[in-house]
């Protein structure tokens, strides 16, 4: 048949240069492996202008695909499938770029993009390993090829394209039609919460911060390979890089959850935060033997296995977040797209490459390649051997790098930098050990589904927030004393009077600040026991010590030198990340406690959260030291959001602020809204506002007044509770003079209502007269949905009345929102930025002693 | 034995402590029977939502939930949940529940109780964007 109306050289383009890039990365592969054995300096050359050649072609493959999926996607050419899912018309420009990495195509081309770039440094600049580094670049980029793909081979697809076409994907009736592409009118849109500045940013700084991973990993290919520890000296400023860009990805991302996400806060141990803690946390670790090695020349060992686990664990994030074997567990993981073969394979080839690669003999690397095969075919069968196989080849490993690597026999000596700096290393990777098994339970779960002990699948704890703090506290305590002191050590050996002397200064300051901070700073974490309290309080003096001491090491250590302080800046910039954790989530508060207090709401109160209040439009509404007033509410079209704007009064009389949370309705495939949340920010702390549920206001009013006859003193209930009328009020009531006009006379019901959550309630409907024309002045409690209306005097004498009552549900405007105080939450992100300076600082200083050198 | 093989040794024993404190803590995944079973204890249950029980009214509690769940087994029970209506509730696939069972209501009183399995978070739900190719056919 022939369709009308597509758009299908796009999609040709983007499949040539599919191919492209898998056939040229490959190519890539060989010639710089090939160039890495030869010792011949101009067969070497020749082999590397032409991997060198190849890697350009793969560059300008995986430019060109993005370029072809941008005209795609901006071009709103929904005959293709990655455009009508992830976009539609009305979506911002600057949101375009978020639609490539709501998809996992999109994200595997963002991660090949930024080993492209970091190819072409390291080709530039690392000399001698290029050859050897760019092997494992190349293969990475051959791997990911694959990954978006899209070809069958034997009936299997490998790979998933970006641009396969919709009609191709979808079985629906309107494909049979050849002007079906007129019928597609829109795309399905972007997921909401993924509208959002901070998802413009955060993806390519986290890709490039797994990107940036592979080059340890590349120089620890490359020392094995070449059986040359060289590269040790070189290493040292990219994972100073790495360090520096994955944590301010995996920050970003926490920006994000706490700005958007509406979890209540920046980290929530999820899943999917974990998978890309650990590596990070190993490539500290990593970096830190590295300096160790470079310095002393011990921990060469530990240098080659934490490079090399570090980049294996994003394999592992990779296959843990887009597997979909998260989604039990995690709120943010990808879901199945079928490729769950291929993602182990891409883990697992990663696994036992180094492994492979550290053995000497011949005879070894065959046994590696067997076990490999082995187990990989073993576990087709028995899911369990995938383990026996990661576990076998972490082991492997290590035995062979305590065979080849060489390492000094002598013990490190108590009183060295190395001594402390190691046992900081590991502790950090037993930190990351503990967090890989725990957020391995839903794998454990799969591989163990056949055995008995696991009949029963685990999950996480009941609060698996607090189940992680505390046992994480106790790394943070260490960690933060350990980078306090350590740098107060000289390598090797340190005089005793030297170091307690110039420790005791930066020790007592920060006792003294703890102290101030323990009786003064109110830190209320008092919910889990007194035993975590003392444990958050030892934390807070780590973390101030770390900073102190470490401030104090310009001075005392370096003598003011700044240029030589990088590790020491990115040190403080820790300890504040820490304070900024302890102090923010410790005194968390919920301005927004549910106090109206009867019944139903009373045990809630007491037993359970009752986060959200409802606040109706114009009625101030008491919330911790602020009174708070809905005041209205406006659409926005062109970012199809609607503003709330929340009016919030200090009850102490000084100037108060307005903030401006928004929902915004949900792409083609929901229902409903996403908040997205606003804060007011002070120096100190930030007030959080978001919108939980709102009353949408557009029904038209049908019911009408049901006249009810009425005393003084009577009680009458409405469905929702009851009121009494009190007196009814002299002519011409002062207080209520704007609702009549001169000439009138004028009298008001005195009603007061309860509802049954045990609200009270004032109303005064009233009547007015003027020549003979009655006029109603009807009164409304908007909060109960009532409208009250004086009708008539039945019978003067009597005193009776009638009352008309209207229960109206268009009335309310109404929204339940949450409101959080985060206390110091901007030191924690300062203490980032500062980090970020450090790591900065120490990558311009140690290039600059090479290029010295 | 060295003085760093003595540390590591303690080290790792602190994790294992750390580990085997987490397990103490980890939760099951049950049926609605077998939740039923273990009365008073945090348990994690895979559910289908009714959508017609859901009984969420801001005016009234903004911070009670409350609607009715039936799993493969076709066990049915009643969820209480202490926090806002998670957005696009009504439109799970599935839902899963983390809670204890108590006099044969399910209670949910930790924020991330919920986990809505939507087909529209980070993913296409292709049977409902079939249904807008459908509906944009007629």
């Amino acid at each position: 048949m022939k369709y009308i109306g597509e758009h299908l050289l796009p999609g040709d383009l983007g499949r040539f240069f599919l191919m492209l890039s898998l056939a040229s990365s490959l190519v890539a592969t060989i010639a710089f492996a090939i160039a890495n054995k030869k010792n011949d300096p101009a067969e070497k050359q020749s082999w590397l202008r032409m991997a060198r050649f190849s890697f350009l072609l793969e560059t300008v493959a995986v430019l060109s695909i993005f370029m072809v999926l941008y005209y795609i996607i901006s071009h709103h050419l929904f005959e293709y499938k990655y455009a009508w899912q992830h976009s539609d018309k009305s979506l911002q420009v600057e949101y375009l770029f978020s639609c490539f990495w709501e998809g996992q195509e999109g994200s595997f081309m963002l991660w090949a993009f930024w080993h492209c770039v970091l190819g072409w440094i390291l080709i530039w600049k690392s000399k001698q390993w290029e050859a050897g580094v760019m092997t494992v670049v190349s293969f990475a980029q051959f791997c990911l090829a694959t990954m978006i793909l899209g070809i069958y081979f034997f009936g299997e697809r490998v790979g998933s394209s970006p641009f396969v076409l919709l009609r191709n994907e979808m079985d629906a009736p309107i494909f049979s039609r050849p002007e079906y592409l007129s019928l597609v009118k829109d795309g399905n849109g972007l997921n909401t919460l993924l509208q959002n500045y901070w998802m413009v940013i955060h993806p390519p700084i986290l890709f490039l911060g797994f990107a940036s991973t592979i080059v340890p990993f590349a120089f620890a290919y490359a020392g094995l390979v070449n059986k040359n520890h060289d590269w040790i000296k070189v290493s040292i400023p990219w994972g100073v890089f790495s360090v520096a860009i994955l944590g301010t990805g995996i920050m970003m991302g926490a920006m994000w959850a706490y700005e958007s996400l509406s979890f209540g806060g920046y980290w929530a141990w999820d899943p999917v935060e974990n998978a890309s803690l650990v590596p990070w946390l190993i490539m500290v670790a990593g970096l830190h033997t590295n300096l160790i090695y470079k310095s002393t020349g011990y921990s060469l060992r530990s240098t080659y296995f934490f490079y090399a686990a570090s980049f294996i664990l994003v394999l592992y994030s990779t296959f843990l977040t887009r597997s979909g074997v998260l989604g039990d567990t995690s709120v943010h993981a990808f879901t199945d797209l079928g490729m769950n073969v291929q993602l182990y394979l891409f883990l697992t080839v990663f696994i036992w490459f180094p492994t492979l690669f550290a053995a000497r003999e011949a005879r070894t690397k065959w046994a590696i390649i067997a076990a490999f095969i082995v187990c990989n075919v073993l576990s087709v069968y028995i899911p369990v051997f995938t383990l026996v196989s990661t576990l076998g080849s972490f082991l492997w490993l290590s035995v062979l790098l305590n065979k080849h690597v060489p390492a000094i026999a002598k013990e490190e000596n108590t009183y060295s930098r190395e001594f402390w700096m190691f046992i900081g290393s590991l502790v950090i990777f037993l930190s990351a050990v503990v967090i890989t098994l725990i957020t391995s339970l839903p794998v454990f779960n799969k591989l163990f589904a056949d055995w008995s002990f696991f009949k029963k699948a685990f999950s996480q704890p009941e609060d698996a927030e607090f189940t992680h703090n505390q046992i994480q506290v106790f790394v943070a305590i260490i960690l933060g004393i350990l980078t306090a002191v350590t740098q107060y050590f000289k390598y090797k050996d340190t005089p005793k009077n030297y170091f307690s002397k110039k420790i005791l200064v930066p020790t007592l300051v920060s006792l003294a600040i703890t102290l101030l901070i323990t009786f003064i700073g109110h830190i209320s974490y008092d919910k889990k026991g007194p035993g975590f309290l003392v444990a958050i309080h030892l934390a807070i003096f780590s973390a101030v010590y770390s900073i102190v001491a470490n401030a104090g090491y310009i001075w005392l250590g370096l003598k003011g030198k700044l240029k030589a302080a990088g590790a020491s800046v990115a040190h403080i910039g820790f300890g504040m990340v820490l304070l900024g954790i302890l102090i923010s989530s410790g005194n968390k508060t919920i301005l927004s406690w549910n106090k109206t207090g009867i019944t139903v709401l009373e045990r809630t109160q007491k037993e359970n959260p009752a986060e959200n209040t409802t606040l109706f439009r114009g009625i101030a509404t008491d919330m911790g030291n602020y009174m708070v007033t809905y005041v209205g509410d406006t659409m926005n079209e062109r970012d199809r959001k609607r503003y709330f704007e929340i009016d919030f009064k200090p009850k102490d009389g000084s100037k108060g602020f307005k903030v401006y949370p928004d929902v915004i309705k949900n792409n083609k495939g929901g229902e409903g809204f996403a908040a997205n949340p606003d804060s007011k920010h002070y120096w100190g702390k930030d007030i959080f506002v978001y919108i939980t549920s709102f009353k949408e206001d557009d029904k038209m009013d049908t019911s009408s007044f049901r006249p009810q006859e009425i005393k003084r003193g009577d009680t009458v209930f409405y469905s929702n509770g009851f009121m009494v009328l009190d007196a009814v009020s002299k002519i011409n009531p002062e207080e209520k003079k704007d609702k009549f006009t001169e000439g009138e006379q004028a009298i008001f019901l005195e009603m007061s209502i309860t509802s049954k959550e045990g609200r009270r309630y004032k109303s005064m409907p009233g009547i007015a007269i003027k020549d003979s024309t009655i006029r109603a002045i009807p009164d409304t409690v908007l909060a109960q949905n009532l409208v009250l209306k004086f009708n008539k005097v039945l019978d003067q004498k009597m005193g009776k009345l009638e009352l008309g009552i209207k229960e109206s549900k268009s009335l309310t405007k109404l929204l339940t929102l949450k409101v959080l105080q985060f206390p110091m939450i901007k030191f924690l992100w300062f203490g980032v930025v500062v980090m970020v300076i450090g790591c900065v600082m120490s990558i311009v200083q140690r290039v600059k002693q090479k290029t010295k050198a | 034995m060295k003085k760093m093989h003595i540390v590591m040794l303690v080290f790792i024993a602190a994790a294992i402590a750390g580990l085997l404190i987490y397990m103490g803590d980890v939760t099951t995944y049950e049926t609605i029977a077998s939740a039923r079973q273990k009365k008073g204890k945090a348990v994690m249950v895979i559910a289908k939502l009714d959508k017609a029980t859901l009984n969420y009214d801001a005016l009234k509690n903004p911070n009670y939930l409350t609607f009715e769940a039936t799993d493969t087994l076709g066990d049915r029970m009643k969820v209480a949940y202490y926090y806002e209506k998670p957005y696009d509730m009504e439109k799970s696939e599935r839902i899963v529940l983390k809670g204890k069972m108590e006099n044969g209501v399910f209670e949910i009183k930790k924020k991330d109780g919920i986990l809505v399995k939507c087909p529209s978070k980070y993913k296409d739900d292709m049977n409902a964007a079939k249904k807008n190719l459908e509906t944009a056919s007629n």
